[in-house]
């Protein structure tokens, strides 16, 4: 045989060994954990690379900082808790990937995620065939609980709600008349932009524009040039904090005073980074609460900061929530099974009696599809460049 | 519809112009080396985001060290585009010397894998640079040169809308020129450049003159790269904010332009990179208002690629190449 | 060495080295569940049966064993089975269209990095005519049950193989590094166009995608599952795989490799360019448009963001990986890369992520194995190009007998030409 037969068998076998090395690794906790059965695992699903990295880590983060405060707890019961974040990169096949990863592991009895509802909906097809309980930190889409899968619940408010109520609060509120309607192309961008537009025409304003923009771009001038010419008195933006910040910071640099909204997708410390002081007289709908408004709420991003040296996003506190009500269900499920490890459609069952948890930025009760009645949406202001905004409405449904 | 148009025209050109010039100047990176290696180096893009990225650490080092606030901005900015031009230089040589030299003999086809898979790699060690210094990718240096110089169109046109320049975008505008004229003088009129053309001509009766080629194919990265991060500096300037991924479309839209302008051919690459902000703006402010919304802004990248296919597909040397290519 | 020039030929022995290799991970995979290598070792076996010196029939025989009833089998023993059958059923995917691009760049040499293009026009015909999607703009009959699946398969392959003639025509005029950059730029207009064709008429409903895509189902029996979809794909892929063989080494796949090594030559020895170059186009294109469909009816919802220019250069590192030319190389290729994407990355970023939450150790978040897929790729794309351009299996080509063919020459005059195209190949 020649030598370049037998670099290849060399080659291969060299890839192949670094695959098996790589997952060496991974048999040794799966072993490690596998001696003590009662082990519970829960997944976080977020993208935790790419653009809105930000958000996603906040989700995990906030999370994990709920599990290390119940370990204690549940260590009592006589299980161990374990947190497994997984990083959907913002990608639906990725996600679907992982779904069916953490579906296989009968250790995972709940997953908290994701932030993208294009990544929810796909992935959510698969827990509903494993009976995993998702519980959603972030998803506004509302195709998310429509299609009537038992196994999704939600604890945010959906782009229904969301996008009238930035409407009535645009046009209630601050008297406008003529709206400007600009969109990332993305499926959450598309989702918002649409629903506000809607509301915005019901409600008797006149949409003069509808324009898409394309992610990873820093050049806006071509809408604002569009903007400058039509003239309206407010411009709302459906899609992430990266474009949004530097549509307004053009835009103001044109001299455009008008104020600006965007969806719960711009909530972002980046945003005020990007936009600086123009950030001013810019508002934000979220489906997330102001978290430092409560006693609770302080404490929570105190905790948060000294564990990961950073501060809160505003989804942070959406995740904890999320990690809290899956654990108050899992261990009403533990109560109800005589304190042995419940079953996966146990913990469903139980997460769907859930009617008043008490968390820290919202309270949470299920309704049939899986969506919170107590629901509701914040709107923010930045009077200053500091994030976040200051809380100026709040519609619930 | 046409009164919109009217009206923005004046904004939409300045704005195209700064585009336009950001465009021609890292079209010209890829014209000299596609020129003297016939090369699509792929890796140009990420080389101009890479410049960007050094800049605005430097400048986010000044402003912290307090020089910024001593310094007047224009000495900051030409300190900063001095340093990264000449780091960005040298990062195209070590480019060259790592992925391309020893593919020199190779297909066609093995270079530019090579040279996309470069590409990637950049970006992704940007990225884990930024990220570890900074929690997130996305970076954003400190606001200069952001003066508001108003344009009274209106008095020159009644039907025109008045338009503004940010000082920045002067700065930009200027310093393309002022490079883009300083390259043309070096190509055409110093000897390295004569040499730089003799190798473009033909490699092998170069060598026989007694170039040495691989100092010349060396000298040509480094200006193209030079000029590509000192562009990557005035971008982080003018736009403010930059993420690890802006190099590789507008790389793809800089190549566009090259081959526009006629590929390989400097002032094609000017003319080409201008006319392409210029329609692009165009497109992106009005094509919704055209069509009444069927095509959103979203499509002009569609057009900027069609234009690509078109020209290569029918007239490969460039709209300018031949009447540029006499005048040479 | 004496042990591995043994092993080269001896047959019986690597008849038994197989049989225990087989027999041992497959066990392992029984026993041991939850154990991600043991599933990988039982693939690994397809890539030791071929490199033992059985006849080919031989060879098909148990690959085929392996893969349908082997491997489904001892996986599906425990609850990993669905996401092994995930992983599998990606690389099926991944492989067939890595076959098919092998054919433009391996075999024909054009170089195409809009590749993907093909996988979404395969997605989008089914995804619009197995949702109401349709009614938009056709009468009030949709969505089509999943018993159409079938046709559709079909109807797929043919309108990504139209697409690459369409884009093929025009596209060929140009060479080399050109063609590269406008397939790249029609990957993304086709992209940047399905995004935004919610308007005038909703095609594609946008950015919002497609949800709730039928999944087929034949005699009422609905295909739902991983491991539904895995035998599908591998139906699907053997196909590809006997098309792909049989071209090769036909009047068309000599052809292509004839016009990759050099084009004037080619046409001097009576190749039609034009019609050689489409067929790549419109044979590669077809094989991603099939597995396009696949993909729409298992996942069940599609966007635009699954057609990006990354995925494209993914596929183009499968194939350079595995070694451009090569099929045998480009199944590796893809079945690494996949597995790297999909379960390796994934596992090695948790157990980093775990060590790290007990304090083990404490490694940055930025430098994450998963967010380390383009650097991997990179370093793969310029290793390769520099250090081993042909991949991990080279690429072959049959070896004649000058003599012989000359002798068989005399007697039949039609095999004359193909002899010259082979000596130009040769040359």
């Amino acid at each position: 045989m020649g030598i370049k037969k037998y670099f290849s068998v060399l080659g291969s076998t060299a890839l192949l060994m670094s695959l098996m090395v790589g997952c060496g690794g991974n048999d040794e906790k799966e072993t490690g954990s596998s001696k003590d059965s009662k082990v519970i695992k829960i997944a976080t699903q977020s993208p935790l690379s790419g653009g809105s990295a930000n958000l996603g880590e906040s989700i995990k983060l906030g999370a994990q900082l709920k599990l290390e405060e119940q370990k204690k707890a549940f260590e009592d019961l006589g299980f161990e808790l374990q947190l497994v974040p997984y990083d959907d990169q913002a990608d639906p096949k990725k996600g679907v990937a992982n779904a069916q990863l953490i579906g296989a592991d009968a250790d995972y009895l709940g997953l908290v995620g994701h932030l993208n509802s294009g990544v929810a909906i796909p992935s959510s097809e698969i827990y509903e065939k494993n009976n995993l309980l998702m519980v959603s930190p972030a998803n506004t889409a509302v195709d998310v609980t429509e299609r009537g899968l038992k196994t999704v619940t939600r604890i945010v408010a959906r782009d229904d709600l969301q996008g009238p109520a930035g409407a009535q609060y645009a046009i209630e509120k601050l008297g406008a008349k003529k709206i400007f309607v600009i969109q990332d192309k993305t499926a959450y961008g598309t989702g918002l932009a649409d629903a506000f537009k809607k509301a915005a025409e019901e409600k008797g304003a006149e949409v003069v524009g509808y324009e898409g923009v394309t992610i990873g771009e820093k050049d806006f001038n071509g809408v604002i040039n569009q903007l400058l010419s039509k003239k309206p008195d407010f411009v709302f933006f459906g899609g992430m904090y990266t474009e949004f910040g530097l549509i307004v910071k053009q835009a103001r640099e044109k001299g455009l005073e008008i104020p600006f909204m965007g969806g719960d997708g711009v909530d972002s410390s980046t945003l005020v980074e990007i936009a600086g002081d123009a950030v001013k007289n810019v508002y934000y709908t979220s489906v997330a609460g102001d978290t430092k408004a409560t006693e609770e709420g302080k404490k929570f991003a105190e905790n948060y900061k000294s564990k990961f040296g950073k501060e809160i996003e505003s989804f942070s506190a959406y995740g904890y929530d999320a990690a809290g009500v899956l654990l108050e269900s899992i261990k009403n499920a533990i109560e109800a099974n005589g304190k042995k490890l419940p079953t996966r459609e146990q913990v469903v069952s139980e997460a769907k009696k859930v009617q008043d948890y008490q968390g820290i930025v919202t309270k949470v009760g299920f309704d049939d599809k899986g969506d919170n009645t107590y629901a509701e949406v914040y709107i923010y202001k930045f009077n200053e460049a500091k994030y976040p905004g200051s809380l100026d409405g709040k519609v619930s449904k | 519809m046409i009164e919109h148009i009217i009206s923005t025209l004046p904004q939409v050109l300045i704005d195209g112009l700064a585009l336009g010039a950001v465009y021609a100047i890292i079209a010209l990176g890829y014209t000299m080396v596609y020129g003297i290696l016939e090369l699509i180096n792929f890796a140009h893009g990420e080389i101009f985001m890479t410049g960007a990225f050094i800049g605005t650490a430097l400048f986010i080092t000044l402003s912290g060290l307090g020089f910024l606030a001593v310094m007047p901005a224009l000495l900051a900015l030409l300190l900063v585009l001095i340093v990264t031009s000449i780091l960005t230089g040298f990062l195209g040589v070590g480019i060259e010397r790592v992925a391309y030299r020893p593919l020199r003999k190779a297909p066609k086809l093995i270079t530019l894998i090579s040279a996309i898979g470069v590409s990637f790699l950049l970006q992704d060690l940007v990225r884990f640079i930024t990220e570890l210094k900074k929690g997130n990718y996305i970076l954003t240096g400190p606001s200069l040169f952001t003066e508001q110089i108003s344009i009274k169109a209106s008095s020159i046109l009644s039907s025109f809308a008045d338009a503004q320049i940010k000082s920045s975008t002067i700065i930009l505008v200027v310093t393309a020129i002022v490079m883009m004229i300083g390259l043309d003088y070096f190509v055409n009129r110093t000897k390295w450049g004569m040499a730089m053309r003799a190798v473009a001509q033909d490699r092998d009766t170069a060598s026989l003159m007694s170039i040495n080629v691989n100092k010349v194919i060396s000298l040509t990265f480094f200006l193209g790269s030079a000029l590509g991060g000192a562009t990557g500096v005035l971008f982080a300037v003018q736009y403010g904010t930059i993420d690890p991924y802006i190099g590789f479309i507008l790389g793809l839209k800089a190549f566009t332009a090259a081959v526009l302008g006629g590929i390989g051919n400097i002032r094609g690459a000017m003319v080409g990179g201008l006319v392409l902000g210029l329609i692009e703006m165009f497109a992106a402010a009005n094509l919704s208002v055209i069509t009444s919304n069927v095509f959103t802004a979203e499509y002009k990248d569609v057009f900027a690629f069609i234009i690509l296919i078109i020209v290569l597909i029918y007239k490969p040397e460039g709209i300018f190449g031949k009447a540029v290519a006499e005048k040479v | 060495m004496k042990l591995k020039e043994l092993l080269n030929n001896n047959t019986k022995l690597q008849a038994v080295t197989l049989t225990l290799y087989i027999i041992v991970s497959s066990a392992a995979l029984y026993f041991s569940q939850k154990s991600v290598t043991a599933f990988l070792l039982v693939l690994a076996s397809i890539l030791l049966l071929y490199l033992t010196k059985f006849n080919n029939k031989v060879k098909w025989g148990i690959g085929l064993l392996v893969l349908v009833v082997i491997l489904p089998f001892t996986a599906s023993q425990g609850v990993a089975y669905e996401s092994y059958m995930e992983v599998a059923t990606f690389v099926g995917i991944y492989v067939a269209m890595a076959i098919g691009l092998n054919i433009v760049v391996g075999m024909a040499g054009l170089l195409d990095l809009g590749f993907v293009a093909f996988f979404a026009i395969g997605s989008y015909t089914y995804a619009i005519f197995a949702t109401a999607q349709a009614n938009n703009f056709l009468p009030d009959i949709f969505p089509l049950s999943g018993s159409w699946f079938w046709l559709f398969l079909i109807i797929g392959t043919l309108f990504a193989a139209i697409a690459g003639i369409l884009l093929g025509i025009p596209v060929l005029r140009v060479k080399g590094d050109y063609l590269a950059i406008v397939t790249l730029g029609f990957g993304e207009i086709i992209r940047i166009v399905f995004n935004n064709l919610d308007k005038p008429i909703n095609f594609t409903n946008g950015a919002m995608g497609i949800a709730s895509i039928a999944p087929p189902s034949i005699f009422g029996f609905e295909f739902v599952q991983s491991s539904q979809f895995y035998f599908i794909v591998l139906g699907i892929l053997l196909f590809v795989i006997f098309a792909v063989k049989r071209l090769e080494f036909s009047k068309i796949g000599r052809s292509w490799k004839a016009v990759r090594e050099n084009e004037i030559a080619a046409q001097a020895m009576g190749i039609h360019l034009v019609r050689t170059k489409l067929m790549a186009f419109a044979v590669g294109a077809s094989f991603s448009g099939a597995m396009g469909v696949v993909f729409a009816a298992k996942q069940t919802f599609i966007d635009p963001t699954s057609f990006t220019l990354l995925e494209s250069i993914t596929i183009l590192v499968m194939v350079l990986l595995g070694g451009m030319g090569s099929v045998p190389g480009v199944i590796l290729g893809a079945a690494v890369m996949t597995i790297l994407n999909l379960q390796v990355l994934t596992e090695v970023t948790n157990w980093l992520g775990q060590l790290n939450m007990q304090g083990v150790i404490s490694i940055p978040d930025a430098l994450s194995p998963a967010k380390m897929q383009r650097m991997i790729f990179g370093l793969i794309l310029v290793l390769f190009a520099i250090y081993r351009p042909q991949g991990l299996i080279p690429a072959k080509n049959p070896v004649f007998d000058e003599e012989k063919l000359k002798a068989d020459d005399l007697n039949q005059n039609e095999e004359k030409v193909i002899t010259a195209q082979q000596s130009v190949i040769d040359a």
